[in-house]
């Protein structure tokens, strides 16, 4: 995410960029399927929560329901942690990874 | 079931009804206040693990974000109950926040009841219902189930109401 591109040419100390350390990569907030959760409240949430149109909501709750879990936003740990404790006052399951 | 009615949302609610939202949401209540236990499977659902695999972190979290959390719930289920018409049943009446509020009690609402019923992905309800009719009629599973599938309908017609 965000708008720097990679250099061209890297020095040859640079390590190539599948190699950045973990420590550097952005968090994810992952959701995961549940079968109690009602399809349409899914969707509202994330509407609600992320300000995501219908038709992204949507297509996230069907990736959810579908595929078991959904990265639902990315970004700094500290504001994965804060969309955990949202989605979790909705009562949807939700946890911080790495991306 | 609930219908909008200019910017209020508005229910009739049976005696039947009053008691069993009244029941669900003091039980919420209770298990997030006298009975607050991590090694319950539903206190495992209503707050997971956010870090599944790093224990620290997961307890370092909580300790930053569960009061709050747990406040947020109460005072959600606390919304139900203090809506609820009278023992002889009556009219709801909720405004957009007592909707929203609502409409996330009821959900650990059914989250509570459905870790304790052991829903799983794909179950079948009527299936389910039939099976524990067939069994024992007046058996509490039998209660729990039609209980859970009420409260289904109910958060169903409020979001639509809701969203509409």
């Amino acid at each position: 995410m965000g708008g720097m591109a990679a250099p061209q040419v890297a020095p040859v100390e640079t390590p190539a960029t599948d190699e950045v350390p973990a420590s550097d990569r952005p968090w994810v907030t992952i959701v995961w399927d549940d079968p109690v959760n009602l399809m349409s409240y899914v969707t509202w949430v994330f509407q609600k929560l992320f300000g995501y149109s219908r038709e992204k909501a949507e297509q996230l709750m069907l990736d959810v329901h579908h595929k078991g879990k959904a990265v639902v936003s990315s970004g700094a740990r500290e504001r994965m942690e804060h969309d955990a404790s949202q989605l979790h006052a909705y009562g949807l399951w939700a946890t911080v990874d790495r991306s | 079931m609930f219908r909008r009615q200019g910017d209020r949302y508005v229910a009739s609610l049976a005696v039947d009804e009053v008691r069993v939202l009244r029941k669900v949401a003091s039980e919420v209540v209770g298990l997030l206040t006298d009975g607050f236990d991590h090694t319950d499977p539903v206190v495992c659902r209503l707050f997971p693990e956010v870090y599944p695999d790093d224990a620290a972190g997961t307890a370092e979290f909580r300790r930053y974000t569960e009061g709050d959390l747990k406040t947020a719930k109460i005072d959600q289920a606390g919304a139900i109950l203090a809506a609820l018409p009278g023992e002889g049943g009556g009219e709801v009446l909720l405004d957009a926040e007592a909707a929203e509020a609502w409409l996330r009690a009821l959900n650990d609402a059914r989250l509570a009841m459905g870790v304790r019923l052991e829903i799983k992905d794909g179950t079948d309800l009527g299936a389910e219902l039939d099976d524990a009719v067939a069994e024992d009629p007046s058996s509490s599973r039998v209660f729990q189930l039609s209980v859970y599938a009420y409260l289904g309908y109910l958060q169903e017609s409020l979001l639509n109401a809701l969203i509409e």
